[in-house]
């Protein structure tokens, strides 16, 4: 950390000053890892039709709203949230099954957000996904040597001969019975459809695989099968994960760092250590205090449960300024009228909250203010200056803002 | 709703336009000329093109539509003709305003002869409408119950007999022996309710809407015991079980309801479907409804009336199905329009 | 446990299918006792029995062709041994039971209301009107908003969570004795599960119920039951209070259970341990012990015994509350020298200290083989 002090009397030509130092650092980019997978201010949102006689689009879903974050090549990205939160629209936007609204999608330095089909069918090859039912996603009258050999034949990549020798090879690589390349999918149970999902997912070697709730689907029992296979071929063949999940046990059990959506938004990032221990969003807390952890249950360590009352708001119409306010206890004025920016709070760790904080020490006045140049109840401070920095990036930066101390950190 | 219901009109009417039109030229494209058939048996040339003037067949197949379309909403004369109006006002015969055209075969307006044909086809349908129905949901509805067993089979097995016979068949077996032989029924005649009462037209019905139903019965035996069965195995009644519900009330009040919503849709489409669609039955009994009158037009190749008739079912067809629709909303509230 | 008679005793039960290809024994020998205000949670894997067995006890195989055999007794009352309407008087009224999908278990075409009110009529001499407000009183109760409102909805108007608090009233209105819930929240999200537990468990401090709670996520189990039945094809393989069971699993199934599902505060380089194999076929179970084909600990037993008989469902060294199906002489040993710390090396200690009864320390020899040494020592 830096002794570089945010001095409080905001708009000041001092903290203005540190603000451009903040963008030049930032602008200097991460940590140097390379991500294979940048995704920036991502936005999907679906018509919704009238009912009158001419069915005019009346308003849109807003299924994924400004979503901004990056993939490490050879990490995984975690993406977690309650049902209905956007998690697999973002996912099918990053294998283009739909077209973005708006925003970037970076694959490796190259925006494939407005590539025509046509254009993306060599991408194709490098981002595979896998789906959550084992049951539906598999055509039914396809063997499995058809449905897993398909993709080969399609991007034309080994002469057709060729095609059984290394169906038989992913076969054996995800676990099954090479000999088993002649078998309908109902001859199999689910563990085993997964896999052979899995293995037609890796059968042009992608560079990223998308995993949509791989193991939700799957008895508890055989879950820790797939999870270790996965975990497996990514090792071996160095594949990029951005893997989705509602269960929170088995994103931070597969994934380095994850994130948790909201409503279609991204309300805290962080590397797993930090989320899991230390959440200072409330929406955040709340999920991890409702997950039930059986060994601390077990000796009587049960943590306090924080209740979220009510339900999650429609996506068509979301709440004002924060869209957890609805819900979140800590809400106050300034929630409803400005939306707070995921602001990086530490080396890895950003968060979407104007109070921000770890449970029980809450700061009582919104961080956010003065970098969006309003004041504590959310309204233009006309003696603020905003700070331009305070909008999504999709990486983190070499200095981010402190949010215990008010002032700038930086890597030690 | 109301939004709902005039965009489901608006597209009724333009279905009925292009049909209007694909009648048309079907008709037209066939190696037949109708003007043939009008003419007569010993027809000059001379004769026949006075005759495919006075038709109007003369014309560009555009004009005749236009003029056909017209005469649906303001009435026309045929022939259209002012000069001869004047003139001789007796050649002339008038079609009042829902005018579907003028067939020369008969010598009276389309109008008039689907104003005659169509109680008798609604009360042939109505009658095997209810017959199916109350038949196909209670014989359904046993066989689900007594699953497998003997009485099952036996249902099922004669709604597949019943299913597979061709209806002229059954009709004719019927008329031969219920009505001709034992004498059991009246021999079939349509007697309209105005002129014998209710119990003279049902007799009179009895045997040609039996034929009819039986076919249709049939099918919704097995389409009864099928969503039966299916609604048996839902998750719900196994609520309903768990609540402590009789055993009746069960099949009653939540087996029966879910299962018989489908089956509203296809019987609104089939109860439509069977105003035209009682051909065979017609001609069996020798019923004149529409089916036999569709027949005859297409035989002598009576445009206007082939025209008529196809259009005036097609209306039923599409309003059956839009009420259909709107019965489904009431039935199931997941469907009902905002 | 007191002297007095438990609520629910099931005693042998047993639920066969025949079926074209032999006789699937979806049930095999279940046995159980249950007191009210208490909980029991019923896990294992998909197909193992535990919603055959729960259905047994509203006798929702009665007309179907399936075998019931043993006993269930009720309230003094064995529920196989009464009549058909006897039985239709119980279920909702003494016993009732609601489902995991709450979307398909309601009545599509009527409204929350009128479902509701359909279980208090059959069982209360009431006019509509009465069964209309104490609808509303249960969905009031069960934390539905506007519930004079949202009587009138239609269940495909209800979000999941509320749907299930719906299912919940529905079970609740005739205050019976047992409530049993098939995987309530298996369908539902992490927050909304932590919901609706709490309010089952709100519900039954008011009510004094008995709860039985069949899920396959040992969180939930943790989090609510005061004994543990875990079910393998069919069998308990290891019974025993909630606590004891999780600190002192004994049985290698119970272990695999444990150590398949990543926990969140566990340790992340940690890997997970899969059970191996597939779900038995209960057409033709494995000879002997069940879990023998997937069980990675039969080596551990001399001779062929796994393969060759059926272990009996006994207490270990742990006292008699806590019984288990397994030839292993010291599964303790193994629990705590092979498996936990591989799963959670910062709990070993801790679990060590949990006495059978729940408590902690060492006022009671910990280690039962410990005890057992002490005690073949006094002998001498
Ligand atoms: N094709 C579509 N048309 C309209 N709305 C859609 C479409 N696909 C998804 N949505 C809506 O977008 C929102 C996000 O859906 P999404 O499937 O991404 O959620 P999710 O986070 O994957 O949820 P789950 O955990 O249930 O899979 C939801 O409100 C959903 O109803
Ligand atoms: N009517 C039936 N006829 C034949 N077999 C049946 C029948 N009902 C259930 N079974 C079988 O009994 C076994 C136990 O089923 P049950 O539904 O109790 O499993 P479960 O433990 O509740 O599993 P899940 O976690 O998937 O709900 C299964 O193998 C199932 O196939
Ligand atoms: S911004 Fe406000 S409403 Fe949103 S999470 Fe933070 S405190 Fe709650
Ligand atoms: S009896 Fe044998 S096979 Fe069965 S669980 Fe115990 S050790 Fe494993
Ligand atoms: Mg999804
Ligand atoms: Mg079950």
């Amino acid at each position: 950390m830096t002794d570089q002090t945010v001095t409080s009397d905001s708009g000041s030509a001092k903290s203005a000053e540190q603000s451009s130092e903040f963008a030049a650092s930032r602008l200097a980019g991460g940590d140097g890892r390379d991500a294979i997978l940048e995704v920036e201010n991502l936005r999907m949102y679906f018509p919704v039709k009238s009912s009158g006689v001419i069915r005019r689009t009346v308003g849109h879903v807003q299924a994924v709203d400004g979503v901004s974050f990056q993939v490490p090549a050879g990490g995984a990205l975690g993406l977690v949230g309650e049902s209905g939160c956007g998690k697999s629209t973002t996912g099918r936007l990053i294998t283009r099954l739909y077209q973005p609204t708006g925003g970037k999608i970076m694959f490796e330095g190259k925006d494939i957000a407005g590539l025509s089909p046509k254009k993306l069918m060599p991408l194709r090859r490098d981002i595979q996904m896998i789906f959550q039912d084992p049951y539906t996603s598999l055509n039914p009258r396809h063997t499995v040597g058809a449905i897993v050999g398909a993709p080969l034949l399609i991007h034309n990549v080994v002469p057709k001969k060729k095609v059984l020798p290394r169906v038989q090879e992913l076969l054996e690589v995800v676990g099954l019975n090479p000999e088993h390349y002649n078998r309908y999918p109902n001859e199999f149970s689910g563990g085993q459809r997964q896999r052979i999902g899995i293995a037609r997912a890796l059968t042009l070697q992608p560079k990223l695989l998308v995993a949509d709730e791989p193991v939700s689907a799957l008895d508890v029992s055989i879950q820790a099968q797939v999870v270790n296979l996965l975990q497996d071929l990514q090792r071996e063949f160095d594949i990029s994960f951005l893997f989705i999940a509602h269960d929170l046990a088995v994103v931070r059990h597969f994934c380095p760092e994850v994130a948790v959506m909201y409503l279609g938004k991204i309300v805290e990032i962080a590397d797993r250590e930090t989320l899991y221990n230390h959440p200072q969003h409330p929406y955040t807390q709340a999920l991890l205090s409702a997950v039930p952890d059986v060994k601390q249950a077990a000796i009587g360590g049960r943590r306090e449960r924080i209740r979220l009352e009510g339900d999650v708001p429609s996506p068509i119409n979301p709440p004002s300024g924060c869209r957890f306010r609805t819900r979140c206890p800590l809400a106050q004025e300034i929630c409803a009228k400005q939306e707070p920016p995921l602001l990086q709070i530490g080396e890895r760790h950003k968060v979407a909250c104007h109070f921000a904080g770890e449970i029980g020490q809450h700061p009582t006045k919104p961080v956010t203010a003065r970098l969006l140049g309003i004041d504590d109840q959310g309204n233009p401070d006309p003696g603020a200056t905003p700070d331009p920095n305070a909008v999504e990036q999709p990486g983190f930066a070499d200095t981010w803002y402190d949010v215990q101390g008010g002032h700038l950190g930086a890597k030690a | 709703m109301t939004a709902y219901i005039i965009r489901r009109m608006f597209t009724g009417i333009i279905m009925l336009i292009v049909m209007s039109m694909v009648t048309f030229l079907l008709f037209f494209s066939s190696p037949v000329n109708p003007e043939d058939f009008a003419c007569g048996k010993n027809c000059s040339p001379a004769l026949k093109a006075q005759t495919k003037k006075a038709l109007g067949y003369d014309e560009p197949v555009t004009t005749q539509w236009v003029k056909f379309a017209k005469g649906v909403f303001v009435g026309r004369d045929f022939p259209d003709d002012p000069a001869l109006k004047e003139s001789a006002p007796e050649t002339i015969a008038e079609c009042p305003a829902p005018c579907l055209g003028y067939s020369r075969t008969t010598n009276s307006t389309v109008t008039e002869q689907i104003k005659e044909a169509w109680p008798i086809s609604l009360s042939l349908a109505i009658t095997a409408f209810f017959m199916w129905m109350i038949g196909g949901i209670v014989f359904g509805v046993i066989a689900a119950l007594r699953r497998g067993s003997i009485i099952d089979r036996g249902i099922v097995g004669a709604s597949l007999v019943f299913y597979a016979f061709p209806t002229f068949f059954i009709g004719l077996f019927l008329y031969k022996f219920l009505a001709i032989k034992w004498e059991i029924v009246k021999i079939p005649e349509y007697v309209p309710i105005s002129e014998g009462g209710v119990s003279v037209w049902f007799q009179g019905l009895l045997l040609p809407a039996f034929t009819l139903s039986l076919v249709y019965m049939a099918g919704y035996v097995r389409m009864t015991r099928a969503f039966v069965l299916e609604s048996m195995g839902e998750d719900y009644l196994r609520t309903a079980k768990s609540k402590g519900l009789a055993p009746r009330k069960v099949l009653y009040k939540h087996s029966m309801r879910a299962a018989l919503t489908p089956l509203v849709t296809m019987a609104g489409l089939d109860l439509a479907g069977l105003m035209g669609g009682a051909i065979i039955t017609e001609q069996v009994f020798n019923y004149p409804g529409l089916g036999k009158l569709a027949v005859t037009a297409t035989r002598n190749f009576d445009l206007p009336l082939v025209v008529g008739i196809v259009l005036v079912l097609a209306a039923v067809v599409i309003v059956a199905n839009l009420v259909v629709d709107l019965l489904y909303a009431v039935i199931d509230p997941r469907v009902r329009v905002g | 446990m007191t002297s007095q008679a438990p609520l629910l005793s099931v005693k042998d039960l047993k639920v066969h299918f025949p079926t074209q290809d032999g006789i699937v024994k979806a049930t095999d020998g279940l046995s159980f006792d249950l007191e009210s205000g208490k909980t029991l949670g019923i896990v294992g894997e998909s197909g193992s029995g535990k919603s055959v067995s729960s259905s047994a006890i509203l006798g929702l195989h009665r007309g179907t062709s399936a075998k019931v055999s043993g006993e269930i007794v009720l309230n003094d009352t064995d529920l196989l041994t009464i009549s058909d309407e006897q039985m239709r008087r119980r279920r909702g009224k003494n016993v009732a039971m609601i489902f995991q999908d709450p979307l398909s278990a309601m009545h599509p075409y009527y409204t929350v209301g009128n479902q509701i009110m359909e279980a208090y009529l059959v069982h209360n001499k009431v006019s509509k009107r009465e069964a209309k407000t104490r609808a509303i009183e249960m969905l009031d109760r069960v934390g539905i908003p506007q519930p004079d409102r949202r009587v009138n909805d239609y269940p495909h108007q209800f979000s999941g969570g509320m749907r299930q608090r719906a299912m919940i009233a529905m079970g609740l209105i005739n205050n019976p004795g047992l409530l049993i819930a098939d995987e309530p929240t298996t369908a539902l999200d992490v927050t909304v599960q932590a919901q609706i537990l709490d309010l089952l468990q709100d519900l039954q401090r008011e009510f004094n119920a008995a709860i039985i709670i069949i899920t396959h996520d040992l969180g939930v189990i943790a989090e609510m039951a005061d004994d543990v039945l875990v079910m393998y094809a069919g069998r308990a393989v290891e019974y025993g209070p909630c606590k004891e069971i999780l600190t002192h699993p004994e049985m290698p199934y119970t272990w695999g259970l444990l150590s398949s599902v990543p926990d969140v505060t566990g340790d992340t380089d940690a890997r997970l341990i899969p059970i191996p194999g597939l779900p038995p076929s209960l057409l033709n179970p494995p000879s002997g012990c069940a879990f023998h084909p997937r069980c990675t600990h039969k080596d551990k037993v001399k001779g062929n015994l796994c393969k060759t008989e059926m272990p009996e469902l006994l207490p270990g060294n742990r006292g008699p509350e806590h019984t288990k199906r397994c030839h292993l002489a010291d599964p303790e040993q193994i629990y705590f020298t092979e498996i936990l710390p591989e799963i959670a090396p910062d709990l070993v200690e801790e679990f060590a200290e949990v006495n059978p009864d729940g408590s902690v320390g060492d006022a009671e020899p910990v280690r039962s083989s410990d005890a057992a040494a002490e005690a073949e020592e006094k002998k001498i």
